[in-house]
């Protein structure tokens, strides 16, 4: 394989998150989950912030069906990269299931953010690719060391959770109404959550981000941006 | 259901999500509105995980170590630390808190 410019970004990205399978490994075994549980959540799920949601509502006591409710809304995006991906490379039809299987933030990110269009499916496929071995590698890594690890609390995992959650949301605050969101579902959850049960605030504070988001007219791409943005030399990502 | 269904039925709705953008017609989902919503889904879903992580203790609220970590964890994406130095970090600031 030649190294051009969309393969050498879709490697960096396959290792810069990869890498972090580890925090999802460690976390998700101090959230009550086996290893083999973890290590299907990363091979089956294959979708970051939807994997750390159902995780993290367990781990803060959220019952199945809540968890269940919260990954999936949060994997709705990966429709939109998925029609994205669709346009863009039209993927044989045998193809589409594996294509879909990788379309996540990070190779949707690598595909768009080259111009011509054989460089987009290379893009894609390393990225979408690099990304499933090293985070599958590194969640079996991260489960296995937090299983060594014992009390959870002691090493500030419960810490580490909200870091985690913090810096998947964090690029995607580029300007105020992203901010305003955050604020305001961050509000709503705190505000609820003595009064309903683990795991239903979030999907209150999903509801209220959703009818912004209807009725809002803020610009269509807030809250798509990749957790890793490619970059190509000095270029600006996207 | 256990959580063992509930875990294998998310992951099933995963790849199904992904695979609907790959059917529908596109102009379907990529209309602004699609685009809008899922969008400001993802941020209020991001944001409220954060809030649940830091202060919940089953069902209330909790002030603890917790908050230590999401200002250290914040500190650290303004200095623009990679991801897993600031989940490395956000762990070092709850586990100190406690020993003090």
């Amino acid at each position: 394989m030649r190294f051009t410019p969309a393969v050498r970004i879709g490697l960096s990205i396959a290792l810069a998150t990869g890498l972090y399978g580890i925090s999802f490994g460690a976390l998700a075994v101090a959230s009550g989950f086996t290893v083999l549980q973890t290590a299907l959540l990363s091979l089956l799920m294959f979708t970051g912030g939807s994997q750390f949601a159902f995780i993290g509502v367990v781990g803060a006591g959220g019952t199945g069906a809540a968890a269940f409710g919260a990954s999936s809304l949060l994997g709705v995006r990966n429709a939109v990269y998925g029609a994205q991906i669709n346009r863009l490379l039209r993927p044989r039809r045998w193809w589409r299931p594996l294509a879909a299987q990788l379309t996540i933030d990070e190779s949707a990110a690598t595909a768009a953010s080259q111009q011509d269009p054989a460089e987009q499916r290379r893009g894609f496929w390393v990225a979408g690719l690099g990304v499933y071995l090293l985070w599958n590698l590194f969640t079996l890594v991260g489960a296995l060391l937090g299983d060594a690890m014992g009390d959870p609390r002691r090493w500030g995992l419960d810490g580490a959770a909200v870091a985690a959650f913090l810096g998947l949301l964090w690029p995607r605050l580029r300007s105020r109404e992203p901010v305003a969101i955050a604020v305001a579902c961050a509000l709503v959850t705190v505000l609820a959550l003595p009064w309903l049960p683990p795991g239903v605030p979030i999907l209150l504070a999903a509801a209220v981000a959703a009818i912004w988001g209807w009725f809002g007219r803020g610009p269509a791409e807030e809250g798509l941006e990749p957790d890793v943005a490619p970059r190509s030399g000095g270029e600006a990502p996207r | 259901m256990s959580l063992w269904g509930w875990l294998l039925l998310g992951c099933g709705v995963a790849w199904a999500t992904k695979f609907a953008g790959y059917l529908v017609p596109v102009r379907w989902l990529e209309s602004p509105r699609m685009n809008r919503v899922a969008g400001t889904l993802t941020i209020g879903l991001l944001a409220s995980l954060t809030a649940m992580n830091a202060v919940s203790s089953g069902q209330g609220i909790a002030l603890d170590a917790r908050l230590g970590a999401l200002l250290v964890a914040a500190v650290a994406l303004a200095l623009r630390l990679p991801f897993l130095a600031v989940v490395v970090l956000g762990a070092a600031a709850a586990a100190l808190i406690r020993l003090f």
